[in-house]
């Protein structure tokens, strides 16, 4: 049995690396990975859109795949590595993806964004999709009540390429 | 969500020892914690599967593939095994959720999901399946995504999975643990009908848990289709689905294989309307007649006849597809 076992209403440790830093973390069973990043942590570029995975607002990358974060508990990811919208750029630069979301103005709101573009991020990786059509499908888990598709849809084809390069680099 | 204990085993004999009336296991979470957050489910232990060694997708003996219950709907779509030997499993499992769920939601949960009946949702409303006894309000309610064959009048449910829909069509077994030691169900055995008992989906028993999926050697990788009818382009659930995979020889129809989703509470397959396919030309008016015995005792609700003729039309483009060649 691992140690993160808990009767009802104690809470567990858990330690993640989140956005690249090793934490040591003290969680109730029940906080979603959503609500620990939001509540405890105050890394709120990670939105609570509509708490059920129908909206995608939510999505991080767990071990480099996109997940909603308010579908799964903190505790059921002891040891995982987390990155989150806060820790996509790097120090000096935008993340690609970023930089493209700029470009094409793709929001309006942008509550929606950080979602988006982790969405991408963990599209990108999965290598699953070119074009449009394609993208369109396979970023069909993330909401923007806007409706800013058209120029999302621009952004993430015209940041693919360069994404590609890096994975390739790496 | 209402406070409950957690438990996280590592080995498949503790997390059934540790199984009381009170639990629940969770894998993917995806469906389970939705619930909670929803109060339609308030268990006071999750057992945490994920520790257990069941995400390896080997070769069985006989030739088929064996899935372990914790492969996630993703690495399973995109399996280089499954792409090529099953693709009618592949493309049922592109067709539903979204990225995400797929990446977090597991193989055995897939199955264990519950149905997206707004009712049951709904814990202001009556239900038979959240809450046995207190009444059906999809019967006489809203009821257009809900049943047309196999309901009866304490539930209407169906059931939402499009991955089970092809395992039901690829005559898929479910391997299965738990106090009583293993068994073995073909899954087409596995989801039952409402009858008097719509709070059971399926034929578990308590502290049973799934432990992985068999694929016979068959896949119908050549010829099979799957087509899931719904009110947006994606990530909507099936109105209705329908997987379809045939044995040709030339232009002829050696083995038929037809499972529908979104219909009854459980995959629907009708074994004489496959076999009638048998031995037969490939044409429109042979698929039809398969539909007409698939749909044999349909019974609309108020807001769901439609579903009878889409069916019936998703039928012949699924088998006319699939005999075409799998694309």
């Amino acid at each position: 049995m691992s140690e993160h076992s808990s009767a009802a209403g104690q809470t567990c440790t858990i330690s993640l690396e989140l956005n690249g830093e090793r934490r040591e973390l003290q969680v109730q069973p029940w906080t979603t990975l959503l609500d620990l990043l939001r509540d405890q942590l105050g890394l709120t570029g990670t939105k609570k859109g509509c708490d059920h995975g129908q909206c995608g607002a939510c999505t991080v990358l767990l071990d480099g795949r996109r997940i909603n974060s308010c579908l799964t508990l903190a505790v059921m990811h002891d040891g995982a590595s987390l990155t989150t919208i806060e820790g996509l750029a790097s120090a000096e630069a935008l993340h690609p993806l970023q930089a493209a979301f700029v470009k094409h103005d793709a929001f309006q709101c942008g509550y929606c964004t950080p979602g988006q573009i982790c969405s991408a991020a963990g599209l990108a990786a999965e290598n699953r999709a070119s074009s449009r059509d394609e993208i369109r499908e396979h970023m069909s888990g993330n909401l923007c009540r806007c409706g800013a598709y058209p120029n999302i849809l621009a952004a993430i084809e015209d940041a693919l390429p360069a994404l590609r390069g890096q994975e390739g680099a790496q | 969500m209402t406070p409950f204990s957690y438990q996280r085993p590592e080995r498949i004999d503790q997390a059934i020892a540790l199984h009381g009336p009170d639990s629940r296991y969770i894998a993917g979470g995806t469906n389970l914690l939705d619930l909670m957050k929803e109060n339609v489910l308030q268990p006071g232990q999750l057992i945490d599967i994920n520790g257990l060694p069941l995400r390896e997708i080997e070769q069985t003996a006989e030739g088929g593939l064996r899935i372990g219950a914790l492969v996630s709907n993703a690495d399973l779509a995109w399996h280089p095994q499954i792409e090529q030997r099953y693709p009618l499993l592949s493309k049922a499992i592109l067709a539903g959720a979204s990225p995400q769920l797929r990446n977090m939601a597991s193989t055995g949960g897939n199955l264990l999901q519950r149905t997206r009946c707004y009712y049951f949702y709904d814990t202001a409303t009556p239900c038979n399946k959240r809450e046995p006894g207190s009444g059906c309000s999809a019967r006489d309610g809203r009821n257009r995504i809900h049943a047309i064959l196999g309901a009866s009048e304490h539930c209407v449910a169906v059931h939402p999975s499009d991955m089970c829909v092809a395992l039901a069509a690829l005559d898929a077994r479910v391997h299965v643990e738990g106090p009583h030691g293993k068994r073995r169900l073909e899954l087409v055995d596995f989801h039952r009908l409402p009858g008097d008992q719509p709070q059971q989906d399926n034929v578990l028993v308590e502290g049973e848990l799934i432990t992985a999926i068999e694929l016979p050697v068959e896949g119908f990788a050549s010829h099979c289709a799957y087509l899931k009818v719904r009110d947006r382009a994606s990530y909507a659930f099936a109105l209705v689905s329908v997987a379809a995979a045939l044995e040709m020889d030339g232009d002829v129809i050696r083995r038929a294989r037809i499972a529908l989703g979104g219909v009854a509470h459980k995959p629907w397959r009708i074994e004489e309307a496959e076999d009638q396919l048998s031995g037969k030309r490939a044409e429109a008016g042979c698929f039809a007649a398969a539909a007409e015995r698939l749909l044999q005792g349909a019974q609309p609700l108020a807001d769901n006849a439609f579903k009878i003729d889409l069916v019936h039309r998703a039928i012949v483009r699924a088998l006319t597809e699939a005999a075409g060649g799998t694309v």
